[in-house]
This record gives structure tokens, C-alpha cells and sequence, in this order.
């Protein structure tokens, strides 16, 4: 960490094309739509980049991330997983690089250096990931708010600066082009996203 | 029972079926089913995926300017290969040119995503398949640079040097955490190379992962961010301003002088590193030259790289255009992907629908209608398959065809094209290689002239975009700073309707879109990709597709670990996974093996 503030990457991961696999980028849209952060928070869609991500991942002293996560729960359950308890660990015998699972982008930045000193997942259990073209599932959808409220927590907990934006304010989006949740999802009402 | 297939492979699926399966319901969407003989050599293959699909459900009625967006989201890697092929597709359709500048900096971005996509494949993924990682824990660090200091003159080679990567590695394996590097079937026989060239290359491994963050800069200065840089229908979005100093978004001398230096580093890493690992891992693995499959009979690229902006005739085209059938290098049919019986997707073997199936559809008039049921010969049950019937429909990836033929995409069959029209910059690269491993031209059709043929590739691209990145600084000074023409930018300026295909060639092989547009929006939209061709199941004359044609005959050393199936499929860098990344709770091993 350089003298001063760290730097905190909120990441959010995963697929907005494939139904509750969008989880994560949905969350993290959310989150930038409906809070400010310091400048030294950056806030990264990180789709399924999967290794490429790895430098960012170095980049940070505290990494908190979006994804959809398979625990067995009932669907659209949160899970807040920390530190050690994020597994670094990835079993599957790759068939194609885009497998790369994002516990092995950790192992990476651990065997290069720069293993984030603080970390923190934000998970949510899918009810569907196999709905090519579908929106996020209404019980995922409906915790996208809890989840940015235990993100609003978690970043205020490492101390960093996070206000939540004056209603009305104009918002550089994360996704832009007709991918954007409400436009993706041909959805009118946006204020569902968020508490 | 013996069956000859049309393509010319004899399909034995009597012996012992081997099911090598990383796809549970959430992780991982390929799967290959092999049946071998007595003496473990493999007499049938059979690979399914599951494809993405629906994109023309996503992309109905919306804007044709805003699909490469969603066309960017299929895929983790392919993300600006398909944004391109998008904004061609929409061009294509509309009459739409673009300036000479964007056409260099379209150039410049394929190109760094080819060469980012070979280096990261290599080494990241294909490279543990050749090199046991654990083996180089007992290398001897002197003899290891003595090593790589006789196969290149790339700085990093001291003995320190090696012993230090020894001791991370070490650190990291004692830990009980393989980490990247849990996935290997280390100490298996087919394991060929020694300690110290198994050290060289996982120092190459982590090199290789720290270099790479480089060469995506090229895409957040042209792209305006990364991941997921921006694309435009008529250009390119950056405004060129070169005397402008800190200009947000604009490209100035600065940013300019950037790129050049990013060019000079790749073309060095190639030079180097990659192609020098190639020969020296090539050379202990010349006698493994299985896995040829299709590449020795049919292949086919769609080219890519124009020279001139808005001219994608083969003469332009820097990556050649053609297509091989059955082996005959003294003739290249020429390729045109709007001929309606040219392209078709048949899909009697996949999960799909068509009202005639017998017959296959051009992507411009294509159908994907869902279509789920096993054959009657499958066992388990739909959720949960033990073994697929090939007799039925077994893959959710259709079956394109080229004048019925399957066909092998990716940059061998781009090589093979170049090799056979006789051009020098494709034909002097790979006899040198031949000529070094003492290799006959036969021994390019293999697993390894498919990796070989990635790294020539990969260096050939570097020297490319020193070529675009010239033109465009100089086409600049001479005072164009056109990047985008935006005279047809308005749906009122638009026919009602039309039709258009975007192609390009992606680091994996041909990839093109087909277009429909009607009172401005979109009509149909069908992706056909390098992994639906090579992945591709059987057709209704029963041609196998390039990865089931590539494991044919191959000589499995253990199959419960199929180290030999994955060696191949890998070498095709395949795409079907395109999404998936769910985390389970403790890791759990999510392939299985299963010896039937």
C-alpha cells in the first residue's frame, strides 16, 4: 500500500447474458448508480475476463467482489464470505481458458505478488444460469439492493469514503449501448434497483 | 462394427467408452466422449457443448449501432473480435464506409487481441498440458539458464533468476496449493520434457501473465477502456488530436508513442520467449504428431487485416481467405459467406429444430429453435447424461458445413491457406520450423502445428501492427485525423430493408455475423463462431466435426487420465465455456473421468 489511502477495487463478475450469471456486473451497476466513492475506490465490470483480471486484482490493497456463487442455497440467498474464507482454490480440469475460475485469478496474484491485503465476497445463489438471453431472475433481482447495502457497510468498514448520490443526479453509466440493466431487461421501472 | 465416415475416419464404438465430462450444470459446457480399443487407442469420439444460444432472441428489434455491445458480452476472450465482426456485419448492410485511419486502429486492436489471446493461451493454459509443473521443482537452476541462454538471448536467464521462480514455485507447492496449477495430471508419462526445460517455461508461465497487462493498454487508449473497450459503427470512437496535450479520450503523440513502445516489447516477447519455447518444447514432443484430425483435408479461413479501409477482397486481406477440401494443397476455392450454398448449418445432431432437417439452412435465413431429447441409445437420463447416443441429436452446437464439408478453422487452417497459396510470409516461416525439428511438411496436420502455428501467428501479428501503427502515424501527419463517418449515422438515411455479414478472423478461427435490419431495428442476427465450426457434432451424411476428427487414433497412456484428449482439444483454444466462473464452496473437483 503507498502512504496514504489504499486502493479498493469493487469488482463485479460474471455474465449478463446468461440470466443470474449477471449477477455480479448487475450489482456493481447498481452500487456506482446509487453511491460516490473516493478516488481511491474504483469501481470495474469485470464481466468474464477471468485471468485478464489478474492485475487488477494486484492493483488492489482491498478487494471487495460481486458474483454469483453456487453454495446450494435457496435462491437469491446473500452470502458475505471474508478473507481467507474466499477460496483460493479451483478444482476443475479446464476445457477452455474462459473456466479460468476467479479463485485461480487469486492463486495467480498470490504466486506473482500482490495478493490483496483485505478481501471480501459478495455472493448470491442463482436460480437459473442456463437461460441464455434472459434477465436476471426476479428473486436475484430483489436482493440486488441488500447487496449493496452490505457492500456500503463493508467499504465504510475499511474507511472508505462512500456517500450515496442525491436523487436525480447525472451518472456516468458502467454500461452503456442498450446493455444497461433497464434497457437490457426492457424494463421501465429502474428504481427497483436499488433500497 | 467399422463405420466409414464420409470425411474419410473409421469410427469403432465397441471398445471401452471413456467419458471425460468438466461439464456439471453450472461449470464448464464441453464434453467428449471417446471409445477406445484394446490397446487404449482411441476408435470413436463424440464432443458436445453447450453453446450459447438466443442471441437473435436478445438482439431482435433493438438498435443495429448497439449490437456489438451485446455481441461483446458472448465471450470473455473474443470480446473485441466479435464487437468488429458487429459493427462490419451492421456496415456491411448499410453501405457504410470508414476512414483510413480507423481502419488501421481496427488493425491495431484485432491484432493485439490475436496476439494477446495466443501468448495467454499458450502459456496460461495449453503450456501445462506439455509442462509438468512440479517436475521443475527438482530442476537445477544453472542448467536451466545455461538452457534458455541457448535458445534465445532474452535477458531473464541468469541461474538466480531460475533459482528464485524455483523457491516461489516450491513455497507454493509445499503449501499444499497448486493454485493455477491444480489441474494437472503431473508425473504422467506423456510428459516428455526435462526438469529444467519444465522450470524455463513456468518461468516464462508468470513472465507471460505479467507482460499481458501491457498489451491490453492498446485497447483502453484506442477503446477508451478496458475490459470492454468501445466500438462504433462507421470508425472508431477516439478523436485524434495530436497536438492536444492530457486531452481526455483523445489520441495525442503521447498515447501515440505509447502504442509504438507496447509494439516494440510484443514483437521482442514473441522473438524471444514464445517462439523460442515453442521449438525447444516442440522438440521434445516431434514424435507425438497426433491430433491432425481435419487439418490435413479441409480447411477454411474467411481472412482478415485489410490493408485498405473498406476493401475486403482477398487481395487486401493480410490474413488469407480460402478453403482446402480433402487435402488438396494445389487448389484454394475462393470463400463467399453470402452465397446461400456456400454456408449451411445442419442440425440433425444437435438439440434444434428445423422444419426439413435433412437439409441446412445459410445463417441469413437461419432458425434456432430449441430442441432437447436424447437418442435412444443414450443412458441416464436428460439431467443427468451417463452416455451420449452420437446416433441422435447429442450437442447443443450446430453443424456448419462449407459446400457440406466439415471443416477445421483456427490459425493452422489460416496457415495451411497461406502455406498453399505460396505466400512467403506464411510458407518461409513454417519450413524453417519444419526444417529445425527435422520435420516432413506432413507433420504440420497435428495438435503441434496447430500450437506451432499460433506462435508463427502471434509473431506475425506483432510485425503487423508496427506496419498499421506506422501507416496510421503517418496518414495522421500527412493531416487526416478522420476516425469516423458518421454521413449514414441516422436510421432515416436507412433502406427498410436489408441484409449484411461481418467477418473477421478471430485468435481461434473464422467468425462472422449475419445481419438483418428492417424500419431501422434489427430482423435476425446469427452468430456462427470458430468453436461451432471445429466443435461442431456429426451432419446428416455423417461427417464428423474437427474436434471428434482430431482424436481419432490417438494413443491414450493412462485414460483415466486423459491428458492426450485434452492436449488436442486444447490445442484449438476452444471457446464454449464462454460465461461460467460460479464459485462452489470448497473447490470440489468438477470434471470427472469415467472408465465405462
Amino acid at each position: 500500500m503507498k502512504a496514504g489511502k489504499p486502493n479498493i477495487l469493487v469488482l463485479g463478475i460474471g455474465n449478463i447474458l446468461w440470466a443470474d450469471e449477471g449477477f455480479g456486473v448487475r450489482a456493481v451497476e447498481a452500487f456506482h448508480r446509487a453511491y460516490k466513492v473516493g478516488d481511491n475506490v474504483t469501481i470495474l465490470d469485470g464481466g468474464t475476463q477471468g485471468l485478464y483480471l489478474v492485475q487488477y486484482v494486484r492493483d488492489a490493497d482491498y478487494l471487495l467482489v460481486f458474483d454469483a456463487i453456487d453454495y446450494g442455497l435457496v435462491p437469491g440467498t446473500l452470502k458475505l464470505v471474508s478473507d481467507e474464507e474466499v477460496p483460493k482454490f479451483t478444482g476443475a480440469k479446464k476445457m477452455s481458458l474462459h473456466q479460468t475460475g476467479f479463485q485461480e485469478v487469486l492463486s495467480a496474484a498470490d504466486l506473482m505478488g500482490g495478493y490483496p491485503e483485505k478481501l471480501a465476497l459478495i455472493g448470491c445463489q442463482p436460480v437459473d444460469l442456463e437461460d441464455w438471453g434472459g434477465p436476471v431472475t426476479a428473486p436475484v433481482r430483489a436482493v440486488i439492493p441488500q447487496a449493496i447495502d452490505m457492500a456500503v457497510d463493508l467499504l465504510r468498514n475499511w474507511g472508505a469514503d462512500v456517500s450515496r448520490r442525491p436523487a436525480g443526479e447525472a451518472v456516468p453509466p458502467l454500461l452503456e449501448n442498450d446493455i444497461d440493466f433497464e434497457r437490457y431487461e426492457r424494463r421501465r421501472e429502474t428504481a427497483a434497483l436499488v433500497s | 462394427m467399422t463405420i466409414q465416415t464420409p470425411n474419410g475416419f473409421n469410427l469403432d464404438n465397441s471398445g471401452k467408452r471413456i467419458v471425460v465430462d468438466p461439464v456439471t450444470r453450472i461449470e464448464g459446457h464441453m464434453r467428449v466422449e471417446v471409445n477406445v480399443d484394446e490397446n487404449n487407442v482411441i476408435r470413436n469420439a463424440v464432443s458436445t457443448g453447450t453453446m450459447w444460444r438466443g442471441i437473435e432472441v436478445i438482439l431482435k428489434n433493438r438498435d443495429p449501432r448497439d449490437a456489438w455491445a451485446f455481441t461483446e458480452r458472448i465471450c470473455g476472450v473474443c470480446t473485441g473480435t466479435h464487437a468488429l465482426t458487429s459493427v462490419r456485419a451492421v456496415e456491411n448492410a448499410l453501405g457504410i464506409t470508414i476512414p483510413e485511419n480507423a481502419n488501421s486502429i481496427r488493425n491495431l486492436m484485432q491484432l493485439a487481441l490475436q496476439v494477446h489471446d495466443h501468448v495467454v493461451h499458450f502459456y496460461h493454459l495449453h503450456a501445462l498440458d506439455w509442462v509438468d509443473v512440479v517436475s521443475a521443482i527438482s530442476a537445477d537452476p544453472k542448467a536451466t539458464s545455461a538452457l534458455a541462454q541457448s535458445v534465445s538471448d532474452w535477458p531473464l536467464s541468469s541461474p538466480g533468476y531460475f533459482k528464485d521462480i524455483q523457491g516461489r514455485l516450491k513455497k507454493f507447492v509445499e503449501s499444499g496449493q497448486l493454485g493455477p496449477f491444480k489441474n494437472g495430471y503431473w508425473g504422467n508419462a506423456s510428459y516428455k520434457l526435462p526438469p529444467e526445460a519444465n522450470l524455463m517455461a513456468v518461468a516464462h508461465y508468470l513472465e507471460a501473465l505479467d507482460f499481458q497487462k501491457e498489451i491490453v493498454k492498446i485497447h483502453t487508449i484506442f477503446g477508451g477502456k478496458n475490459p470492454h473497450p468501445n466500438w462504433l459503427v462507421g470508425g472508431v470512437p477516439c478523436p485524434i488530436n495530436v497536438d492536444g496535450v492530457g486531452a481526455v479520450g483523445a489520441i495525442n503523440m503521447e498515447r501515440l508513442n505509447l502504442v509504438t513502445s507496447i509494439i516494440d516489447q510484443l514483437i521482442e516477447f514473441n522473438d524471444k520467449v514464445y517462439v523460442p519455447d515453442i521449438m525447444a518444447i516442440g522438440s521434445f514432443y516431434k514424435d507425438w504428431l497426433y491430433g491432425g484430425g481435419l487439418s490435413g483435408k479441409n480447411v477454411l479461413a474467411y481472412g482478415d487485416v485489410p490493408e485498405h479501409a473498406n476493401d475486403y477482397s482477398e487481395a487486401s486481406l493480410k490474413l488469407p481467405r480460402g478453403a482446402i477440401i480433402n487435402g488438396n494443397l494445389n487448389e484454394v476455392f475462393p470463400v463467399d459467406l453470402a452465397d446461400p450454398e456456400q454456408i449451411q448449418e445442419y442440425v440433425t445432431h444437435s438439440w434444434y429444430k428445423y422444419p426439413d432437417e435433412s437439409k441446412g439452412l445459410h445463417p441469413w435465413d437461419g432458425v434456432t429453435e430449441p430442441h432437447y431429447e436424447l437418442g435412444p441409445n443414450a443412458k441416464g437420463t436428460k439431467t443427468n447424461i451417463e452416455e451420449l447416443d452420437e446416433g441422435g441429436k447429442y450437442s447443443w452446437i450446430k453443424a456448419p458445413r462449407w459446400r457440406g464439408n466439415a471443416m477445421e478453422v483456427g490459425p493452422l487452417a489460416r496457415w495451411v491457406v497461406g502455406f498453399a497459396q505460396n505466400k512467403p510470409e506464411f510458407k518461409e516461416p513454417v519450413q524453417k520450423v519444419l526444417t529445425d525439428l527435422g520435420l516432413p511438411t506432413s507433420a504440420l496436420f497435428s495438435t503441434l502445428g496447430r500450437t506451432a502455428a499460433r506462435a508463427l501467428e502471434s509473431q506475425w501479428a506483432g510485425y503487423q501492427m508496427r506496419h498499421f501503427q506506422n501507416k496510421l502515424i503517418a496518414n495522421i501527419k500527412n493531416g487526416d485525423s478522420a476516425t469516423a463517418f458518421v454521413d449514414k449515422w441516422k436510421p432515416e438515411t436507412w433502406p427498410k430493408e436489408v441484409k449484411g455479414v461481418g467477418f473477421t478472423e478471430a485468435p481461434r478461427g473464422a467468425l462472422a455475423h449475419w445481419i438483418k435490419i428492417k424500419d431501422g431495428k434489427i430482423d435476425n442476427y446469427q452468430c456462427v463462431v470458430p468453436t461451432t465450426w471445429n466443435g461442431s457434432p456429426r451432419d446428416p451424411s455423417g461427417n464428423i466435426g474437427a474436434f471428434e476428427a482430431s482424436l481419432m487414433d490417438t494413443p491414450m497412456s493412462d485414460p483415466s487420465q486423459p491428458l492426450e484428449i485434452l492436449r488436442t482439444i486444447h490445442s484449438f483454444d476452444p471457446c464454449l465455456a464462454c460465461s461460467t466462473h460460479v464459485m462452489s464452496p470448497d473447490g470440489q473437483e468438477m470434471a470427472k473421468v469415467q472408465v465405462r
